[in-house]
């Protein structure tokens, strides 16, 4: 398909467009004939760095491409000639070859590039006939090869006018009334990165550099990390496999403006004739327009700060049934007077039934809940009933949390962690924890007295008595017993694991880019589940069990059910890696955090991205749904911690406070307290209730997305809790409301 | 190239490249070289991009070699070998100045193959748990923690603290003596408090160490008598510490030969100091202490030596404290003690010997019991009140005048203390302890001890002046002082007497019939010890029975004359069955029949079945163990 469009593509640049003489592209990976086109030394750099390399670039291109022309038409006799004749040497040709399809950066990148190839093509050639200056280096050549995507980036202007544009536009919004400036200044930031980008490609690296040099300063400070990135980019051949600058160009750069405020930035670029910002403009931002009051600065800041701008409206305005999914009717043996009888649930001797007020509660549908089957959920089995009793029993004994009432917080510490903790999980009950390790080991420990056993092997099970009542205390081996186990498997750090709701099974996700389900009765690994094939950074199970969901630095989510070696959903948007997953409590949707600073909502049934959450200004690394489904925390590499609301598509509350990394964000059983872990040594607990109940969702918040948040973040914080140098990894309230954290000692 | 703005950023320059090359055996042209060079800077800065993310991951701070190594695969390129250390490798330059290099250490690998010490491989990988902060409030203060606040210190006072616990903990006794004279007397090192108090719970490392132990309960004298010092709610810690040479089985008491007890014995008479001079500070203290002697008191599993603690406590804590915790437990207890005292092998020994030192411990305290008792019986009132209960009474919430006749308000504040001791422990005789009058508890006590109870008593208020005067309890102290050494022998003693008379228990078994002064004559000879003043003995002994009779607590011993014939029989018969150790029960009953119309005899049945109250620390325990709870996984959720 690629050689085809390619095909194409020559003909069309042949006709009208003049393209870059080093642009080379998709043909290079698909011409497996392997063609010379660099004399160049260096094996990883790209193919287009010839222009630096000889003294005549622009002829040796020529031969080259003309010896390519040859040897595609089997003329092998003119080749060896002309070969011999322009002094090139032969053995180039062959490693030329294995170098053109080893900077390709992986298979999605590939992707992305054959996908875009179409629709690029005729933005290439809408913005041709849009009256494009005419280009200053008119080459004629015939090179057979486009890189498409780059060539977005080939009309240009004088690069020496660029700055003058630039600032030309800056004066201009400057000047403008200070309700359109801070909405006009949005474009400053994608205008920047572009043109700078442009002249990058364009080889005018010291023109790039000046522009870099006169304007970086101006941009938001959350860009910081951006410019970094863009400011070590000087050459139009590290351009090629920069991931960043491919999510960029691949993708538009989304701003909202009102109508009026981009009326006025219309006018003035027409007036000016500025085409050249004008066709960025047209290209590569999608600019929202929406009728009624321009945004104020605060408001921009709070949803701005992604990769790739915020959120189109049409893009959260999906319906989420954010709902939780009825209970299944358990009758909960009530028996006030002995507490002692707990353990012995399964007989029910002298049980009365009796509706517990959880059960009568949920009997009536929330009409925000998805159908019970809209996912289809495993079947309850019995020990997952007697489960269910646990757990409304524990929860009549839970403590009620609220401003007044804190929870006690328990820490677990690693110690002698030297390898290095990278993931904690406990189990739903508080019964285990387990930790995933730098070097490659997942350790699980049981909290309780009770020992982790494995099960009797095959031979022994043969001999116990499988009627007798005791059967699955049986088939444990007494000998077995230990506090803690280790899982070994993997291949490189662990960077996240699940406990199954059941507790009989462990997910774990790895560098080695595996998801390794473990079980929890043998603590052998089950399956690896193989798919992402870069690490994987986040894992979790389904509340409901069965289905589970991973994420890494292939930007791709991966929903999996567990008995599937491939994966049912793959969430493709993020610009950037997933760096964490979590099933919202109906299963019914995923949501996903990535380096790409935004946050998405996939919808599990459909596989259709239904939320995208803007507003962080740093990798998310930690993300936490409310209890009743309705919210969401996240929290990111910036110490930010924002609340949303599901429904409305709308951020409810910023919490700010933390000064480093948030790993950890937990929100208490009832929903009444946000915890939140931070790399700062410190728990942190926010007042959740208060935060949903101040929100005022009027119409045209909800309709416009326009949010309009206090500052009121020290009123929302509850308490600063410090540990003893003790990094918080992890988070978890207990069945009664206790907080557990954990974390490795950093001594 | 404008070099100069990539600063901030990995620079490898064209020299170096031209340089690398040309060790490996490639000419490279000096353009060639700066694409090279610049391309290299790039694709570095790339990878410490993409390594950060790894370090993101691990949830570190620190970017690692290992992160750089993973970033460099994933984009297909060799990983750097040999820097995996996790110490910082020292960057050098050479002589030349224009070389850096990392500086590499030649190691010796025959050393190191023949070398014996071979590193321990590091400690398991661990959870621990532990509870940080209790409803959201504060964090769970450590006993003893040092606060904080060090920088608060002057340099003088630093010094001082340092001067001062060198000379105390050091081996100078004359410098010691002097620092404990200015920790008494110095009113500059209020500051200080918190440090020395911190220093002072100590104890526990020091187990070992009878001397560091002495030394450090000089310290706690010090720090009490000092009357500049508020010591505020360091009290408990002080306590606790004082406590813990009480009643712990030190480390050093393994070793026969140490002199444990007395260290025991220095630390009860510091508890009763601290208690008497700053009981008031923290409330509720006395309770506690009562409450953790009486748990080791009563758990059978500790050594000897905690339960000698645990008797000298409650006897520095005053007679009130015997009589409330030590005087009910003693049934109960006695049992076990009796079985060791009547252990004669070889290897029980040193454990016996332990024993005696309980008994005699027992024996004191019991003894001042009682003559406090009657002291306090026959003066009622003021006197006792301001000589030497006073500030007990006050502690304890008695009102002086309730003393004396036993009336509702202290068997109610007695009931109190029992139910709050014993929580659960149902028909506890705590409740009854109060009733008891002193004939009773004379009888009793007697029923263990026999004659050397009465011995010491013959020896005590030997003058017949019916009205104690203040300035004979005063005396008292030096007394008891002196009558240690001849109370343990008599305690050594005793329990031959019991066996030889235990050959016949029929006595018990009908006590009324044995007719009343021939068995005294036939008991007398019988008894193989054969003692001077048995005779005085046994005729105060009946004179507390007699006394008893008439009901009159005014004079209870002075005006004790052998009462009643009909009475004698019964106390006699009493003093043989109460030898008898080992059918110590069967020995009291028939002692309670014959005297079942005076005292009331609801009272009576529960005592007799004191030895079945449950061992008493065991409620607390779980209790206790919760909040250690961070030393094992488990917590209950």
């Amino acid at each position: 398909m690629a050689a085809v469009q390619g095909g194409m593509v020559d003909e069309k640049e042949e006709v009208d467009i003049k393209t870059e003489p080093q642009s080379d592209g998709l043909m290079n990976t698909n011409a497996t004939d392997g063609r010379q086109l660099s004399p160049s030394p260096s094996s990883s750099s790209s193919a287009g760095s010839t222009k630096s390399a000889a003294g005549a670039p622009e002829d040796q291109q020529t031969l080259l491409a003309v010896l390519q022309f040859l040897r595609k038409n089997k003329l092998t006799e003119s080749v060896e000639i002309l070969r011999r004749e322009a002094g090139l040497p032969e053995d180039a040709l062959d490693t030329k070859g294995a170098d053109c399809s080893a900077p390709s950066s992986g298979g999605t990148a590939g992707g992305v590039d054959g996908l875009d190839a179409g629709s690029l093509l005729s933005r290439v050639a809408v913005s041709s006939s849009a009256g494009t200056p005419a280009p200053t280096k008119a080459v004629a050549d015939d090179q057979p090869d486009v890189s498409v995507v780059l060539s977005a980036y080939s009309q240009q202007g004088d690069p020496a006018l660029y700055k003058v544009y630039y600032s030309d536009l800056k004066k201009f919004i400057e000047s403008v009334l200070d309700c359109h400036r801070a909405e006009l200044s949005q474009v400053f930031y994608p205008l920047f990165v572009h043109m700078y980008l442009e002249l990058v490609y364009n080889n005018h690296e010291s023109e790039a550099k000046a522009f870099f040099e006169k304007f970086s300063g101006d941009q938001e400070c959350y860009y910081e990390d951006d410019l970094r990135v863009l400011s070590s980019l000087t050459k139009k051949e590290h351009m090629r496999g920069n991931e960043t600058l491919l999510d960029f160009r691949t993708s538009k750069f989304v701003l909202r403006i009102s109508r009026d405020s981009y009326q006025l930035l219309k006018r003035h670029l027409q007036e000016r004739q500025n085409n050249q910002i004008w066709n960025i403009i047209q290209e590569h931002l999608y600019i929202d327009i929406f009728d009624g009051m321009p945004r104020s600065k605060s408001q921009i800041d709070a949803m701005s700060g992604s990769l790739a701008g915020e959120a189109k409206r049409e893009a959260n305005k999906a319906k989420v049934y954010y709902g939780l999914l009825k209970e299944p009717e358990i009758e909960v043996p009530l028996d006030d007077e002995d507490e002692e009888a707990e353990n012995e649930e399964g007989k029910p001797k002298k049980k009365k039934p009796k509706k517990d007020s959880m059960g009568s509660k949920s009997k009536k549908q929330d009409p925000n809940a998805p159908l019970q089957n809209r996912i289809p959920l495993p079947e309850l089995k019995d020990s997952d009933k007697l489960d269910k009793i646990m757990y409304m029993k524990e929860s009549t004994k839970r403590i009620r949390l609220g401003r007044e009432n804190l929870p006690s917080i328990c820490f677990y510490t690693f110690l002698n962690a030297y390898q290095g903790l990278t993931a904690v999980d406990f189990t739903d009950d508080s019964s285990l924890i387990a930790g995933g390790f730098a070097d490659s080991t997942v350790r699980v420990w049981s909290v309780t007295p009770k020992k982790l056993r494995k099960v009797k092997s095959a031979a022994d099970l043969n001999l116990i008595d499988k009627e007798s009542d005791d059967v699955l205390e049986r088939i444990m081996d007494e000998k077995t017993a230990s506090e803690s186990k280790i899982l070994y498997g993997h291949s490189g750090p662990v960077y996240g694991i699940s406990f199954s709701p059941d507790r009989n099974y462990l997910l774990s996700c790895s560098e080695d880019g595996t998801v390794r389900l473990w079980s929890l009765l043998t603590f052998t690994c089950l399956v690896g589940y193989k798919g992402h094939n870069y690490p994987v950074w986040d894992t979790q199970f389904s509340p409901y069990g069965y289905y589970f969901v991973s994420g890494g630095h292939d930007r791709v989510a991966r929903l999996w059910a567990t008995d599937h070696y491939q994966p049912l959903r793959i969430f493709a948007g993020h610009l950037a890696d997933v760096t964490c997953t979590r099933f919202h409590p109906n299963s019914n949707y995923v949501v996903t955090g990535s380096s790409d600073r935004t946050i998405r909502l996939w919808d599990v049934l459909t596989g259709n991205c239904v939320r995208i959450f803007t507003g962080h200004k740093g990798p998310i690394h930690t993300l936490a749904f409310s209890p009743n489904g309705k919210f969401l925390a996240s929290g990111a590499t910036d110490g930010r911690v924002l609340l949303w609301d599901i429904g409305h598509g709308l951020m409810v509350s910023e919490l700010k406070g933390h000064t480093d990394t948030v790993y950890a964000l937990r929100f208490s059983r009832d929903g009444e307290i946000l915890a939140s872990g931070s790399m700062d040594n410190t728990v942190r607990l926010w007042d959740a209730a208060k935060a949903f109940d101040d929100l005022e969702t009027d119409d045209f918040t909800a309709a416009t997305g326009h949010i309009h948040l206090q500052d009121n973040s020290q009123e929302l914080l509850l308490g600063t809790y410090m540990s003893k140098s003790t990094p918080v990894v992890h988070l978890h309230f207990t069945r009664r409301n206790l907080l557990l954290a954990a974390g490795s000692y950093a001594a | 190239m404008a070099e100069r703005e990539e600063r901030r950023f990995a620079q490898v320059s064209r020299e170096s490249v031209a340089l690398m090359a040309e060790s490996a055996g490639v000419e490279l042209g000096e353009e060639m070289a700066a694409v090279l060079a610049e391309d290299v800077c790039y694709r570095l800065r790339e990878a410490a991009q993409s390594c950060s993310q790894f370090m993101k991951h691990a949830k570190r701070k620190k970017l690692t070699v290992e992160d750089f190594n993973r970033a460099l695969r994933w984009s297909n390129v060799e990983a750097v070998c040999g820097y995996g250390a996790q110490d910082a490798l020292p960057f050098r330059s050479g002589k030349e100045g224009e070389l850096f290099f990392v500086d590499d250490r030649e190691i010796n690998l025959i050393e190191l193959a023949l070398a014996t010490n071979i590193p321990k491989g590091c400690a398991e990988t661990m959870v621990r748990v532990n509870v940080a902060y209790l409803d959201g409030k504060g964090g769970v203060e450590l006993q003893g923690a040092v606060p904080t606040a060090v920088q608060s210190l002057s340099d003088d006072l630093l010094k001082y603290y340092q001067q001062i616990t060198r000379a105390i903990l050091g081996d100078d006794p004359h410098l010691m003596k002097v620092a404990l004279l200015d920790l008494q007397s110095n009113s500059k090192i209020a500051a200080l408090l918190p440090y020395f108090v911190y220093v002072i719970s100590g104890v526990k490392s020091v187990s070992h160490d009878l001397e560091q132990l002495n030394r450090l309960l000089h310290m706690v004298r010090s720090l009490v008598q000092n009357p500049y010092l508020y010591l505020g709610s360091y009290v408990r810690s002080l306590v606790s510490s004082v406590m813990y040479c009480i009643l712990e089985p030190l480390a050093a008491s393994i070793n026969p030969l140490n002199d444990h007890w007395t260290l025991r014995d220095y630390a009860a008479l510091l508890l009763s100091n601290i208690f008497w001079t700053h009981g008031d500070l923290v409330s509720g203290l006395y309770h506690q202490i009562l409450l953790s002697l009486q748990k080791v008191l009563s758990d059978p599993v500790r050594p000897l030596c905690s339960h000698y603690g645990a008797v000298v406590g409650l006897h520095a804590l005053g007679w009130k404290a015997v009589e409330k915790v030590l005087f009910p437990h003693l049934p109960a207890y006695w049992a076990n003690l009796q079985a060791v005292l009547d252990d004669y092998s070889v290897s029980n020994a040193q454990v016996k010997a332990d024993g005696h030192k309980v008994y005699g411990a027992i024996l004191v305290a019991v003894e001042r019991l009682l003559k406090m008792k009657a002291l306090s019986l026959s003066h009622p009132g003021e006197w006792c009140f301001n000589a030497q209960t006073g500030s007990l009474a006050a502690a304890v919430g008695y009102s002086s005048p309730g003393l004396s006749p036993p009336p509702e308000s202290l068997s109610e504040a007695a009931f109190g203390i029992a139910s709050h001791l014993q929580a659960g422990s149902g028909g506890c005789p705590w409740e009854e302890w109060a009733p008891v009058s002193l004939p009773a508890m004379y009888l009793e006590l007697y029923s263990f001890f026999g004659d050397s109870l009465a011995v010491r008593f013959s020896t005590g208020p030997g003058l017949d002046s019916p009205p104690y005067c203040p300035s004979a309890l005063l005396r008292e102290p030096k007394k008891e002082a002196l009558g240690q050494g001849s109370n343990s022998d008599t305690a050594r003693k005793m329990p031959q007497l019991t066996a030889n008379l235990s050959i016949s228990p029929r006595r018990d078994g009908s006590p009324r019939t044995d007719p009343p002064p021939p068995s005294l004559a036939a008991a007398g000879p019988g008894r193989s010890l054969p003692r001077s003043s048995s005779a005085q003995r046994s005729r105060y002994s009946s004179s507390r029975s007699a006394q008893r009779l008439t009901g009159l607590p005014r004079d209870v011993f002075p005006k004790a004359r052998f009462a009643s014939p009909q009475n004698g029989p019964p106390t006699f018969s009493f003093v043989i069955g109460g030898r008898q150790m080992g059918q110590r029960c069967q020995g009291r009953r028939p002692f309670q029949t014959v005297f079942a119309p005076t005292p009331p005899p609801a009272a009576v049945p529960p005592r007799a079945y004191a030895h079945k109250l449950p061992v008493i620390g065991r409620v607390g325990k779980p209790v206790r163990r919760w909040t250690c709870s961070h030393y094992s996984l488990l917590l209950p959720l």
